[in-house]
């Protein structure tokens, strides 16, 4: 990796840093309408093992989501991909099913699931999550040219061997497209969970007391630690995206 | 000689939503061991079907589809195919591209005299140096070269080639048919050639059948009984423009615009 590749983005975040205080600074907000970024090192420090502890359990139960909508979006993706009917049969079950705005399923699933916390903000993040892999991979396999197919069928290939070998790597550029909008997805499930559920854990409860107490620079101050672990599991994504589809990449 | 591919009184129907749509009704198509046929014929009618029926990728309703004297019922490794779109894996480099039939077809050969066959199909076609670019990196007529390489990796006993030329300009297209003409003269195969240019069909085949408008049959068969090898100047003879001149009609005759 350039040093330009880490430099730029790095300077990018001090501008915008520095912008944010200007800001607050020149229109004199106090810190209940805008806190700066000088106001959050205050709540990081006093805080510092919570953020440790509640940014873990955001972060494993987000990538647990997400694990659990690239297994069964992949799968459902297969399945409608493959078969003209059961994608005629799912497409409209599944557009409704994602029409309906989480936020007013979260309550719901909170109720139905009392207690369980765990369980159900995973829950949410995967039913958030799942629909632009289930999406990207059936359409990936329903658009494969059929020479493609015909080149392999030919040689008395199986269905088994068409897709480990053709129709997989073929769809797994439009796969981690989703995915990339999949990871920040999963992380707005699991925070309105943590929030909306009494006795939550995570950020999304941090921030949550944040509020209850007044604090508002603890509020931003999740905010930003949310960004810095979306960001992170952003850029797992591209890694693995560059191992295994590195090659559809044609600006290099 | 005996007939490698046999294509016996074949008819065949797609349905479709308003009934069956007839594609093929009475088709008689022979090729020789060691033949090369093209097939020409008005568009759509049903010139691709036949590369899908030689490749036993469909069955047809009537009639029958012999290679080397066995009914064909289903795909069997001993066809290359090759179409007008190239159909690379853009994941693999050239040289992995031209062994994926290795990987399908049971076959002696270990890895690495696979890949001495691939490197010695390529150098054939024009691609020495190229084994390790990525299909994104070829131009058409490159990626076509390739396309053909893995058609012939495995040794197919008939070779399929579905307006492979079809997509490249003139002169990339003639440069392609000389090589056609090398490649024939060092891995001798037995090949069907579906075309819509009637001096690519009197260039590269021996016999040239020409198909009537859909539902097609066998309409003329034409013998190109040139022996030796081939140039581009033999296009421009006397001999070349009166088949050529054949050929037109019969194509005008298929189209139905003149009476035959």
């Amino acid at each position: 990796m350039k040093a330009r590749q880490v430099l730029v983005p790095l300077a990018a975040v001090v501008v915008f840093l520095v912008l944010w205080e200007a800001l607050v600074w020149v229109m004199g907000w106090p810190n209940y309408k805008m806190a700066s970024p000088s106001d959050l090192i205050p709540a990081y420090e006093k805080y510092w093992s919570l953020f440790l502890i509640m940014g873990w359990q955001t972060l494993w139960r987000t990538i647990v989501g997400l694990l659990l909508a690239v297994i069964f979006g992949t799968g459902l993706g297969m399945v409608m991909g493959f078969s003209r009917t059961m994608r005629d049969a799912l497409y409209p079950l599944l557009v409704g099913f994602n029409a309906v705005p989480k936020a007013t399923v979260v309550p719901i699933v909170a109720l139905m699931f009392v207690g369980w916390h765990d369980f159900n903000t995973v829950l949410i993040a995967f039913m958030i999550s799942f629909f632009p892999i289930a999406v990207s991979v059936s359409i990936g396999l329903s658009t494969l040219e059929p020479e493609y197919r015909d080149i392999l069928r030919s040689l008395g290939a199986s269905q088994a061997q068409v897709f480990w070998k053709i129709a997989l790597p073929k769809t797994l550029p439009e796969f981690f497209g989703a995915l990339k909008v999949s990871v920040t997805l999963a992380f707005i499930g699991t925070n309105l969970m943590e929030i909306v559920s009494p006795h939550g854990r995570g950020l999304g409860a941090l921030f949550d007391s944040g509020k209850t107490n007044s604090d508002y620079p603890l509020m931003f101050a999740v905010l930003i630690a949310l960004a810095f672990l979306g960001i992170v599991l952003y850029y797992i994504v591209v890694a693995l995206e560059k191992i295994f589809a590195g090659w559809a990449d044609r600006t290099v | 000689m005996e007939n490698l591919i046999e294509i016996k009184g074949v008819r065949h129907s797609y349905r479709t939503a308003s009934g069956p749509l007839p594609v093929l009704d009475g088709l008689d198509v022979t090729v020789p061991e060691g033949g090369f046929v093209a097939v020409v014929g008005p568009s759509g009618c049903g010139k691709s079907t036949l590369t899908r029926l030689v490749a036993g990728l469909l069955i047809p309703d009537e009639g029958t589809v012999n290679v080397h004297g066995t009914r064909i019922t289903a795909p069997r490794s001993n066809v290359g195919m090759a179409f007008q779109n190239p159909v690379l894996l853009e994941w693999r480099t050239i040289l992995d591209n031209v062994m994926l039939p290795l990987e399908i077809v049971p076959n002696k050969l270990t890895k690495a005299q696979g890949e001495d066959r691939a490197r010695k199909l390529l150098a054939l076609v024009g691609l020495e140096g190229f084994e390790s670019k990525r299909p994104s990196e070829l131009s058409g007529g490159m990626k076509q070269r390739a396309s053909l390489c893995r058609a012939l990796i495995h040794q197919p006993e008939v070779l399929i080639l579905d307006e492979p030329f079809g997509a490249l300009d003139a002169f990339t297209r003639e440069d392609l048919w000389q090589t056609m003409h090398k490649v024939k003269a060092e891995e001798p195969f037995t090949g069907v050639l579906i075309t819509h240019d009637l001096r690519e069909s009197i260039f590269l085949a021996d016999q040239v059948v020409v198909l009537s408008g859909r539902p097609a049959k066998t309409q003329f068969v034409m013998d190109i009984p040139d022996t030796g090898l081939r140039t581009l100047e033999d296009l421009y003879t006397p001999l070349a423009a009166e088949r050529l001149n054949v050929l037109r009609h019969q194509i005008e005759v298929a189209q139905g615009r003149v009476a035959a």
